[in-house]
């Protein structure tokens, strides 16, 4: 248990120092960047307690706040994810999440795809809809929110493999 | 008073997950309209020092950069003295004293430029104990930046122009027609300067400068060119694009710029609204 505390701790301050220090200035074509930060929350053991998951998202994404002056933004949006990740994990992995054995690591590619694509979309919906904080740029929120999805989708597919390649 | 605490019990992922995201829509409201007086922001200890690192070792990338802005303002200045020092001979300028300095400079390093956002800011390393105050303006060599809005200890935020709430006056230099310089949140090199009159003689190309009558910039200083303008819809006001001479992506060392007189004529000001 503290194994994984420490863990996840080192994993939460490496992302956040990722994101603020490298990936926040990418402004890939003026101002795409990928929120590698989500997989701390994506990442999250399964069978950990809703309210932790909650809790923990929410202090993420205020630090990426603090650092990037953006209100509550990130904060916002990633306890939303947070809070609907249950209902995506069961959509994803089907039966097997409910047995609650499984590894993310383990699961099958398409099935993890799903997952990361589902939260990555509606945690980036969220942000940039705060950001605008206005629906009549709604055409520029669904843009930003669909090309910094593919980025971040990216990103974290680049993160996974070297992972993965390293397990093995 | 048990099925309430079996309701919380029941809910309480629900019930702390509502808490937490309408506390987060309450700081995003906040940075949207209350800017001023806002706790959580990155000029804090910490996020300070974080980006004072990077910034300590990115700096000898933009070296070259760097110098070549400072060579080519120290030209400009040296040319701008040397045509002062010929008008002041035999002019009323002489009998000018020059010792009283309605601003005063003063130089800071930017340590975290953001431009991707709809609203900006930027951090730089000096604060409150080099006498920086909020509404203080910021300036490079080619023009301005935008208005520092939060201070702390060692660091400031300034709000750059670059931002959808900021408001600058402005106005053409060959006609004295003011507007107000705004930003649409789409490209960082071109902003909006709107409520300029139909009345005005606007052609691309036309310099565009600070008004000077806001007490936070002096008059005159340069802020971009015109690249485009149309009349706004049925209004009688022009909605003019303008290209910055300043890269906004790339600012590096900047100004900060110290007005003496604000204190005072703010006070006048509060008087006379009273």
């Amino acid at each position: 248990m503290s194994n994984d505390f420490i863990k996840h701790s080192l994993r939460f301050i490496l992302l956040v120092a990722i994101q603020v220090l490298v990936l926040n200035n990418i402004n890939f074509s003026g101002d795409i960047n990928p929120y590698l930060y989500v997989l701390f929350i994506l990442l999250l053991p399964f069978d950990l307690q809703g309210m932790q998951v909650i809790l923990y998202s929410f202090l993420i994404g205020m630090t990426i706040d603090i650092f990037e002056d953006t209100g509550g933004i990130n904060a916002a949006a990633s306890v939303f994810i947070a809070y609907i990740r249950p209902l995506v994990l069961k959509f994803s992995f089907g039966v097997s999440y409910e047995f609650q054995t499984i590894k993310f690591y383990q699961t099958a590619i398409s099935n993890r795809l799903t997952y990361i694509l589902i939260l990555i979309f509606i945690h980036h919906f969220v942000l940039f809809s705060l950001e605008y904080f206005n629906f009549t740029f709604f055409l520029d929120i669904l843009k930003k929110t669909i090309l910094s999805t593919i980025f971040t989708v990216f990103v974290i597919l680049i993160v996974n493999s070297i992972f993965i390649s390293r397990r093995k | 008073m048990k099925q309430i605490i079996n309701f919380f019990i029941k809910y309480k992922n629900t019930i702390l997950f509502l808490s937490l995201f309408l506390l987060a829509i309450y700081f995003t409201i906040q940075n949207h309209f209350y800017h001023k007086s806002r706790i959580l922001n990155s000029t804090n200890f910490i996020t300070g020092k974080v980006y004072d690192l990077r910034s300590n070792i990115n700096d000898y990338f933009y070296l070259k950069s760097q110098n070549e802005r400072l060579i080519e303002e120290n030209k400009n200045l040296r040319e701008a003295l040397l045509i002062f020092d010929y008008n002041k001979k035999d002019t009323i300028i002489s009998g000018i004293d020059f010792k009283a300095k309605p601003f005063v400079f003063q130089t800071a390093k930017v340590i975290a430029n953001r431009y991707a956002r709809l609203d900006n800011y930027i951090l730089i390393n000096k604060g409150k104990n080099d006498s920086i105050h909020i509404d203080n303006g910021v300036i490079t060599s080619k023009g301005i930046v935008g208005i520092v809005d939060q201070v702390s200890e060692n660091y400031a935020r300034i709000q750059s122009i670059l931002n959808s709430r900021s408001a600058i006056n402005v106005k053409l230099r060959s006609s004295h027609h003011f507007g107000t310089l705004t930003w649409n949140g789409k490209d960082p090199n071109i902003v909006q300067v709107i409520e300029i009159p139909k009345l005005a003689q606007v052609k691309k190309g036309d310099t565009i400068i600070t008004e000077g009558r806001s007490l936070i910039f002096p008059e005159g200083l340069p802020v971009g060119v015109v690249e485009d303008f149309a009349i706004d819809g049925a209004s009688s006001f022009y909605k003019i694009d303008v290209r910055l001479f300043n890269d906004m992506t790339n600012i590096g060392y900047l100004y900060v710029i110290k007005s003496e007189n604000q204190e005072e004529l703010k006070s006048l000001e509060l008087e006379e609204n009273e």
